[in-house]
C-alpha cells in the first residue's frame, strides 16, 4: 500500500465485489426464508388426512386439499394431451420444415410476443372463448337462431355430455393453460432439435429416408430428453398458475372431485367418472391457496402454508425429475 | 477424355420417377399438419385481440362495446374509478399498477444485475453451476405463494417495525409488499437476461481493458457494463413489463383500493390486475357495464407490456447487432 | 508458397501398389458413364459455385474429385444425390443425368434416387442406435420389416464393408463405441444396405489415423468391381492410391479430367500442374 491511490483503487474494487456477491446472496437469503416461514407456519398441518379430505367451511383444521390435488392432475392431464402435440408439432414446422421462410419469421416473433403476454389476459381469453364462447349458445343469440332451438351440449355414447359452451369446466381451465404454455413449449422444443447436429439428418436423407421419416426416427428420438425436459418445465409454470383460472371459473370452494374420482385406483374402477372428469367442476391447489390466504380468520392462514408445501414439493419434484432426465441424456449421448 | 457411351439402354430408369402413393400423399400431409399447428400461435393473438376489442372498441357478436357507451377520452384521463356511479377513469388503477411495477423494478433491477456481474465475472463456474439454478427457482414458485408471502410476512414483521421506528403506520394491504416480491420474484429473469447480454460484450474488449492496467472493478463496471447497456435496458425492460402483468401477488398482499387515486405505497393499492380478478371473481353479469370494463382494462393492460416487450425486443436485436 | 516446391516432399507417382494391377480397370474407352454432368452451373444465392461443368463418371470405377478448398468439388458432389437441395436458396442450370435420366427432372422422386446413389460424408455420421439398426436403417425407410431378410442385408453389407469380424458379436450394442474407422466403414456399410449402385464419398478419410485410412482405402479398392465411386479428396496421394479417374477442379471450374495416373505424371494444364506439384491448395 505504498502508492495511495493504487490502494483506494484495490479498495473500491473489493467493495464492488462484495456489493455484487451480497445482492446473489440476498435473492438466495430471500428463498430460503419464504420456504422456511411456510414450513414452520404449514408442516403442523400436513397430514395424511390434508391430502385425502375436502375443504371445510367452518372447521380449519378440518380443511383438506383433496378436491385441489385431482383438481390440479386432471388439468394437468389434460393440458399435456392439447399442448404437446400441438406445440411439438409447430415447433417441427418451424425447425424441420419452414426453413427461414417468412412465415415462419412471422410465428417466430408473434411466439417471442405471446411470451410476455400477462397471464391474465389469457385468462380473459379463456373467459370469453371457452367458458363463454361469445354467448353465442345463449338464449336467443346466434347458435338458436340458426339451429332452431336451444343447445346446451353435445351428447354422445355411454352417457358423455359436452357441455356448450364449455363452462367452467376442467376442459376451459386446461385449454386455456395449453395456450398459456404453448409458446414456451415450442421454444423448448425448437432448442431441443436445434441440438441434434445437422449431419444426423444429412445421413439419414442420404439414405433415402424422406423428411418425416428423418424427423420421426432420428431427429425426435435423439431430442426427446430435451423435449421432455422442456414440457415438464413448462407444465410446472402450469401448475402454479392462478390467475388465469379464477378467470375461467375455477370453484375456489368445492367439496367434489372432477368425475368424483377420489382415489387413484378408481381411475381404473370407474371409467365413466373418468369420462366424465373433463367436464365436471373443479378447482385447483392455487385456487385453494388463494382462497385459504385471503381468509380472515388466522388458522386458514396456517392452513394455506400446509397447501403451498404440498404444492412446491410437487414443483420440486417435477423440477427434480426434469435435470434428472437432461443429465441421464447428456451422459449417454455426446455427439 | 473421349465421349463414353451412357448406360440408359440396359437399365430402365424410370424407377428414379415419382410413383404416387398412400405413403407419399401422408407424407405431403403432415408438413400441411405441423404447419397447423404453428399458426395456432398466430391465431391465440388473433384470438387475444378479436377478445379484446370486441368488447371494449367495437362488438361484432352481439351487444355494444365499452367505449361505445364510455368515451375512450374520460377513460384515459379519468381519476375516479366508481362503477356505481358510471365513473371509469382508469388512472387510479394505473398509477397503483405503474407504482408497484416501479418498487419491483426498484428491487429487482439492482439486485439482478449485480447477481448478473456476480455470476459473470466473478463467480468460478462451480459456483455458477450451484447459484444459478437455485436462482431460477425463484422465478419457479408460484406467484400466489409470493402474495402470500408478503401478507403474512413482510407487512406484519418486515415493514411495519421497520416503518414504525419512524412513525409510520403501514396498512394490512399495502403497495410496497406487493411491490417487494414482484421484485423477487422477477430477479432471476434480469439477471439471467443482463448476463446473457454481459457475456455477448466480446472477451477481446474485456482483455484490451486488462492491458491498459485496469483491475476487475474497472474492467466490470466501466467496460462490460456499459458496454453491455442496451442489452440491460432490454432485459429491464421486460421485467417492468412482468411487474405490470403480474397479478396474484397484488391481488392478495395489495388489496383492492377504490378510493381514488393511490399514491402511497404503504396503503391498499388497486392495480388493472387485481380489478379483473375482482370483478371476474364477483357474480357481475355478462354483458354489463362493469363486465365490459374489464376487457377495457385488460386491453389497456395488454397494450402497455405488448408495446414494452417489442421495444424490448427491438433494442436486444440492435445490440445483438452490434457485436456480430 | 512458390518456393516451397523444392523443398516439399514430392509424392510417388507411379501406380499404387502392384498387387492391385490385376484388377486395374479395363480402358475408359469400353466403359459406359454412369453418371453425367452437361454444362452445369451451380449458386448459392448470388454466388456462383460451379462453372459449365461437363463431365462423364464411368462406371464401375472410381473416379476422383481434387481441388483445394472451396473449389466446388464437394458441391460437385453433392449435385449427384441433389444433397445441395436440403441447402436454401441454391439453383442450377445445365442437366445431371444419371444413365441417362435427368435427375434434376421434376418427375424424379429424390428418395428414390438417394437409395440408388448412396454417400459417405466426410465425419462419420453413425446414428446413436445400435450397429445392427445403423445398417438396417436404409431398408427399413424403404418398408422392410421382414427380420431374417435384414439380418441377412445387415451381414452382407458389414462384409462388404470389411466390417463384419470387428462387430459381427455386438451388433446390438451402440455404433457410437466404435472407434473412428470403424464407424467410418460402419457408415460404407450403411449406404450399401439401400443397394445403391453409385456411392459418393466426401473426403471420407479425412479425420482417420493412417491405419483406418488405409483400410478404407482398402475397401474402396474392393468396392469399385461392383459399384460407381465417385470420391472427393484434397489428399492428392490419396487420389493416385485408389482412383482410376482424376479431376481437377479449380475456383469452380473442372480444369482437367482423364486417368488418374495420366493426369499426375503428364498434366495438360498448368493450373494442374502447379496443384499437383504443391504450387498452391
Amino acid at each position: 500500500m505504498t502508492n495511495p491511490l493504487l490502494g483506494g483503487a484495490k479498495r473500491r474494487g473489493v467493495w464492488f465485489e462484495y456489493a455484487c456477491l451480497l445482492a446473489t446472496w440476498s435473492a438466495l437469503f430471500f428463498l430460503a426464508v419464504l420456504l422456511l416461514v411456510i414450513l414452520w407456519q404449514g408442516t403442523s398441518h400436513l397430514s395424511w388426512e390434508f391430502l385425502t379430505s375436502f375443504d371445510d367451511r367452518i372447521t380449519p383444521e378440518k380443511a383438506g386439499m383433496l378436491a385441489g390435488l385431482w383438481g390440479s392432475f386432471w388439468l394437468m392431464i389434460l393440458t399435456i394431451l392439447f399442448a404437446v402435440p400441438v406445440g411439438v408439432g409447430a415447433a417441427i414446422y418451424l425447425e424441420e420444415y419452414s426453413a427461414d421462410s417468412r412465415l415462419a419469421r412471422i410465428i417466430q416473433v408473434n411466439l417471442s410476443n405471446l411470451a410476455g403476454v400477462p397471464s391474465i389476459v389469457y385468462g380473459i381469453l379463456g373467459l370469453t372463448v371457452f367458458v363463454r364462447t361469445f354467448g353465442i349458445f345463449s338464449k336467443g343469440a346466434l347458435v338458436e337462431r340458426l339451429v332452431g332451438h336451444h343447445v346446451e351440449g353435445l351428447y354422445f355414447a355411454f352417457g358423455l355430455h359436452i357441455p356448450l359452451p364449455l363452462k367452467t369446466t376442467v376442459i376451459s381451465g386446461a385449454l386455456t393453460l395449453s395456450l398459456l404454455v404453448l409458446p414456451v413449449i415450442i421454444v423448448a422444443t425448437q432448442e431441443a432439435l436445434r441440438s441434434v447436429p445437422p449431419s444426423i439428418r444429412h445421413a439419414s436423407l442420404a439414405l433415402g429416408a424422406t423428411r418425416w421419416q428423418t424427423i420421426w426416427r432420428q431427429v425426435l428420438p435423439a431430442s426427446l430428453p430435451g423435449i421432455i425436459t422442456g414440457i415438464i418445465l413448462s407444465l410446472s409454470r402450469a401448475i402454479g398458475e392462478t390467475a388465469p383460472l379464477i378467470m375461467v371459473g375455477a370453484a375456489t370452494f368445492l367439496r367434489a372431485t372432477p368425475g368424483d374420482i377420489e382415489t387413484p385406483a378408481q381411475m381404473l374402477t370407474n371409467p365413466q367418472g373418468v369420462m366424465n372428469a373433463p367436464f365436471d367442476e373443479y378447482t385447483a391447489m392455487p385456487i385453494m391457496v388463494y382462497n385459504w390466504a385471503k381468509q380472515a380468520q388466522r388458522a386458514y392462514q396456517d392452513i394455506a402454508s400446509a397447501g403451498i408445501i404440498v404444492l412446491v414439493v410437487v414443483l420440486l419434484a417435477m423440477n427434480g425429475l426434469a435435470i434428472f432426465i437432461r443429465n441421464r441424456s447428456q451422459q449417454h449421448l455426446r455427439w | 477424355m473421349e465421349k463414353l457411351p451412357t448406360t440408359s439402354e440396359s437399365i430402365p430408369t424410370d424407377g428414379l420417377f415419382r410413383r404416387s402413393s398412400w405413403s407419399r400423399f401422408v407424407e405431403s400431409q403432415i408438413q400441411n399438419v405441423m404447419l397447423l399447428c404453428a399458426s395456432l400461435s398466430i391465431l391465440t393473438t388473433v384470438g387475444i385481440v378479436f377478445v379484446l376489442l370486441n368488447e371494449s372498441v367495437y362488438n361484432v357478436t352481439g351487444g355494444t362495446a365499452f367505449f361505445q357507451e364510455i368515451s375512450p377520452w374520460k377513460f384515459l384521463t379519468g381519476t375516479k374509478w366508481h362503477w356505481d356511479s358510471g365513473d371509469f377513469g382508469v388512472w387510479p388503477l394505473l398509477t397503483s399498477t405503474l407504482q408497484v411495477a416501479l418498487i419491483g423494478g426498484l428491487v429487482s433491477i439492482p439486485l439482478g444485475l449485480a447477481s448478473a456481474v456476480y455470476l459473470s465475472e466473478y463467480a468460478t463456474p462451480r459456483t455458477r453451476r450451484i447459484i444459478k439454478p437455485t436462482l431460477e427457482l425463484l422465478a419457479g414458485i408460484p406467484t400466489v405463494v409470493y402474495g402470500y408471502f408478503a401478507l403474512i410476512f413482510i407487512t406484519p414483521y418486515v415493514l411495519r417495525p421497520l416503518f414504525g421506528l419512524v412513525g409510520l403506520e403501514v396498512g394490512v394491504f399495502n403497495g410496497l409488499s406487493a411491490g417487494i416480491v414482484v421484485g423477487i420474484m422477477i430477479i432471476p429473469m434480469v439477471a439471467s437476461l443482463s448476463e446473457d447480454a454481459i457475456r455477448a460484450v466480446p472477451q477481446s474488449l474485456r482483455e484490451a481493458a486488462y492491458a491498459l492496467g485496469s483491475n476487475r472493478f474497472d474492467v466490470s463496471a466501466r467496460v462490460v457494463v456499459p458496454a453491455a447497456f442496451s442489452g440491460i435496458m432490454a432485459a429491464c425492460l421486460l421485467a417492468i413489463s412482468r411487474a405490470i402483468g403480474e397479478t396474484m401477488a397484488v391481488v392478495i398482499a395489495g388489496g383492492q383500493n377504490t378510493s381514488g387515486l393511490s399514491v402511497n405505497p404503504l396503503r391498499e393499492v388497486f392495480t388493472m390486475t387485481s380489478y379483473i380478478v375482482n370483478v371476474s371473481s364477483s357474480d357481475v353479469e355478462a354483458g354489463s357495464l362493469e363486465y365490459k370494463s374489464l376487457y377495457a382494462v385488460a386491453l389497456t393492460l395488454f397494450c402497455m407490456t405488448l408495446t414494452m416487450n417489442i421495444l424490448s425486443q427491438w433494442i436486444m436485436r440492435r445490440f445483438r447487432e452490434t457485436y456480430q | 508458397m512458390p518456393d516451397s516446391m523444392t523443398t516439399e516432399p514430392q509424392f510417388s507417382l507411379t501406380p499404387p501398389t502392384v498387387n492391385r494391377s490385376e484388377n486395374a480397370p479395363a480402358p475408359a474407352t469400353q466403359r459406359k458413364a454412369k453418371l453425367e454432368a452437361r454444362r452445369l452451373n451451380f449458386f448459392y444465392g448470388e454466388n456462383q459455385a460451379l462453372f459449365d461443368i461437363s463431365m462423364q463418371i464411368p462406371e464401375r470405377a472410381v473416379t476422383a474429385l481434387i481441388g483445394p478448398s472451396g473449389c466446388g468439388k464437394s458441391t460437385f458432389l453433392r449435385t449427384f444425390n441433389r444433397m445441395n437441395d436440403i441447402i436454401e436458396g441454391t439453383r442450377h442450370t445445365g442437366e445431371v443425368l444419371l444413365e441417362g435420366t435427368n435427375i434434376y427432372d421434376p418427375r424424379v422422386d429424390v428418395v428414390a434416387l438417394r437409395k440408388r446413389v448412396g454417400m459417405v460424408f466426410q465425419k462419420s455420421t453413425p446414428f446413436p442406435k445400435s450397429i445392427f439398426d445403423n445398417v438396417a436403417y436404409g431398408p427399413r425407410v424403404a418398408g422392410v420389416r421382414d427380420r431374417a431378410k435384414l439380418a441377412e442385408t445387415v451381414e452382407s453389407c458389414l462384409l462388404r464393408a470389411a466390417l463384419w469380424d470387428e462387430v459381427k458379436d455386438r451388433l446390438h450394442d451402440s455404433a457410437m463405441a466404435l472407434s473412428g474407422g470403424q464407424q467410418q466403414r460402419l457408415c460404407i456399410a450403411r449406404a450399401l444396405a439401400t443397394e445403391p449402385d453409385v456411392l459418393l464419398m466426401d473426403e471420407p478419410a479425412s479425420a482417420l489415423d493412417p491405419a483406418s485410412t488405409a483400410r478404407v482405402e482398402d475397401l474402396i479398392f474392393d468396392l469399385k468391381s461392383n459399384y460407381t465411386i465417385v470420391i472427393v479428396t484434397h489428399n492428392m496421394q490419396q487420389a493416385a492410391r485408389v482412383s482410376d479417374h482424376t479431376g481437377f477442379f479449380y475456383q469452380g471450374n473442372l480444369v482437367e479430367f482423364g486417368g488418374t495416373q495420366a493426369l499426375f505424371t503428364k498434366p495438360r494444364e498448368k493450373q494442374t500442374e502447379d496443384y499437383i506439384t504443391g504450387r498452391f491448395g
